[in-house]
């Protein structure tokens, strides 16, 4: 019996592209709790869902380029981050308008050019491969992830965590107390588009695993569930790094055991997760009245 | 770099905000060693009056002097509780510590030098006993003396309170001011807007009183006329300086003449 057990941990690494997807997957598990803790504590979730939806037509400009979707993240994200605030300012609509206005034009660009059969055409003759499958994007295919997207991965990783580092105590600041920030000499609107950035990296990495429309699942329900059981900030990242790992290792072994996709499964665990820790939650304050 | 004496001069001042001017006509000044009132209703023009102070809006016409604010920090500003993210997870010693940024490097932790400076400054307030609370959880009063202290953990010279009294109940306000002219008897520049001085006026050395346009300036026997007070609150404004308040039902008091 127990050896069986451990062969259903063990037989899904004996394939290379299991111990790919299994990486990549603990680098999302982490990465996405950590920037995600900001993202909630600034309100922005929408806006990584945006940001998620809107790369696609970069993702795509930089598959056909360069082989790889991770290159084009942080000039789309910054662009499309710099395209909302103009929106903003320039019709003075309210900034959840501008976000889904850019959020539906360019995910529509984005569907739009990957399907045409000029994009299609150039695509096989420039790379001499098949052009991404939209319905890959959409939901992920860590299972496909190229050893270089490894590494790749891995050296975005150690960037988005250098970079929160550098930035953490700015990013504390503003996210707490905006106008006291601005008024100490941050730069609050730089800070904002360094987090973007780093937020537009993270996506991208992310989109392997759990695709564009359930990007969301690892970036806010770990770090939300972190908000339900830690106390102080910091406590959120960590509890929501465990979470997201957690998810994500579950989500791949059972997607592997069950033959499903691996995306939807990891989303299904964090949900459960957060499920679970909002009922702690609740019957802990009943049981304190 | 010489760092001047704390003081603030300002001279037929106008400032817009969003197209449209939100005070006009103001003119004061104030030294090293001030505590001073600003008091005007809703929507007066305090906030535009401090963000032009702080540096966040510009002037449109007339001029607009601070000095001893070279260094960054040396400016606090402590905006309305409203503008304030509450659902952010931070202690008491948290917010204080932020005030320590400015000397703490990039790539650096804050040093045990910086831990006792927030420590110092807790005390000063009588936070240092409560410091591992989160912020979210305290009363209105213990809100402003954390932002106190970590106006004075950033080792300002000049602090802005905006709103500082709004939900704060009489015996908490007392607290505050105490904390605020020991402040101002070390030479530090303290002001604070309010809609409502009821029975502190005289704890401050000048009133300004602003009503879109500047009504009067002054210490509070000059300033505070009912002339005045009818500019700035209409027909209320003279029951305001009968309004007494009873110390045994201080609840009560909180949001009058709003």
């Amino acid at each position: 019996m127990i050896p069986d057990i451990a062969e259903l941990f063990v037989e899904p690494l004996r394939y290379d592209f299991m111990q790919r997807a299994l990486i990549v997957s603990i680098l999302v598990g982490v990465m996405c709790p950590v920037i995600g803790a900001y993202v909630v504590a600034r309100g922005r979730a929408f806006m990584g869902d945006a940001l998620a939806h809107s790369v696609l037509p970069g993702m795509g400009i930089g598959l056909l380029a360069t082989g790889t979707a991770l290159i084009a993240a942080v000039p789309t994200g910054v662009a499309i981050a710099l395209l909302m605030g103009f929106i903003s300012r320039r019709t003075g609509s309210s900034e959840d308008t501008s976000i889904g206005i850019v959020f539906a034009g360019m995910f529509a660009l984005g569907l739009v050019m990957l399907s045409s059969p000029f994009y299609i055409n150039t695509f096989l003759e420039l790379r001499n491969t098949q052009a991404p499958n939209i319905e890959d994007l959409l939901i992920g295919e860590i299972l496909g992830v190229s050893t270089g997207e490894v590494y790749l991965s891995l050296g975005l990783a150690l960037l988005v965590i250098a970079g929160l580092y550098v930035f953490h105590r700015h990013l504390v600041y503003t996210t707490f107390d905006p106008v006291g920030a601005e008024v100490v000499g941050i730069k609050v609107r730089f800070v904002e588009y360094i987090l973007l950035a780093l937020l537009a990296l993270v996506i991208v990495i992310s989109i392997q695993a759990a695709g564009i429309v359930l990007v969301m699942a690892m970036l806010i329900t770990p770090a939300a569930t972190g908000f339900l059981l830690a106390r102080r900030f910091v406590g959120v990242m960590v509890i929501g790094a465990v979470i997201g790992v957690l998810s994500a290792i579950v989500g791949m072994y059972l997607s592997f055991h069950a033959n499903m996709p691996t995306g939807p499964i990891m989303a299904l665990v964090a949900t459960a997760m957060f499920g679970l820790a909002a009922l702690k939650g609740e019957w802990t304050k009943r049981s304190a009245d | 770099m010489t760092i001047s004496e704390p003081s603030i001069s300002v001279e037929d001042m106008s400032v817009e905000r969003g197209g449209h001017v939100a005070l006009t006509g103001i003119t004061f000044e104030v030294g090293p060693g001030t505590l001073m009132g600003i008091l005007g209703p809703n929507g007066a023009g305090k906030s535009t009056l401090f963000e032009a102070i702080a540096g966040l809006l510009p002037v449109a016409h007339g001029s607009l002097t601070v000095r001893g604010i070279e260094r960054n920090g040396a400016l606090a500003y402590v905006p309305q509780r409203d503008s304030i993210n509450w659902r952010f997870p931070a202690t008491i010693q948290d917010v204080v510590m932020m005030g320590r940024g400015n000397n703490i490097g990039w790539f650096r932790r804050p040093s045990g030098q910086d831990r006792e400076m927030v420590r110092s400054c807790l005390e000063r307030v009588n936070l240092w006993d409560e410091r591992t609370a989160l912020v979210d959880r305290l009363s209105g009063g213990q809100r402003q003396r954390v932002f106190i202290a970590r106006a004075l953990a950033q080792e300002a010279s000049i602090i802005l309170m905006d709103e500082a009294f709004s939900g704060v109940d009489v015996a908490a306000q007392e607290d505050i001011i105490v904390v605020l002219q020991s402040l101002r008897d070390e030479g530090k520049i303290v002001i604070i807007s309010t809609h409502d001085l009821t029975n502190i006026a005289e704890r401050f050395d000048r009133i300004l009183c602003i009503n879109h346009h500047m009504c009067a300036y002054g210490p509070p026997e000059e300033a505070f006329t009912p002339e005045v007070l009818e500019e700035l609150f209409g027909s209320h404004g003279l029951e305001f300086t009968h309004h007494h308040v009873d110390p045994h039902n201080q609840d009560e008091h909180e949001g009058h003449l709003h």
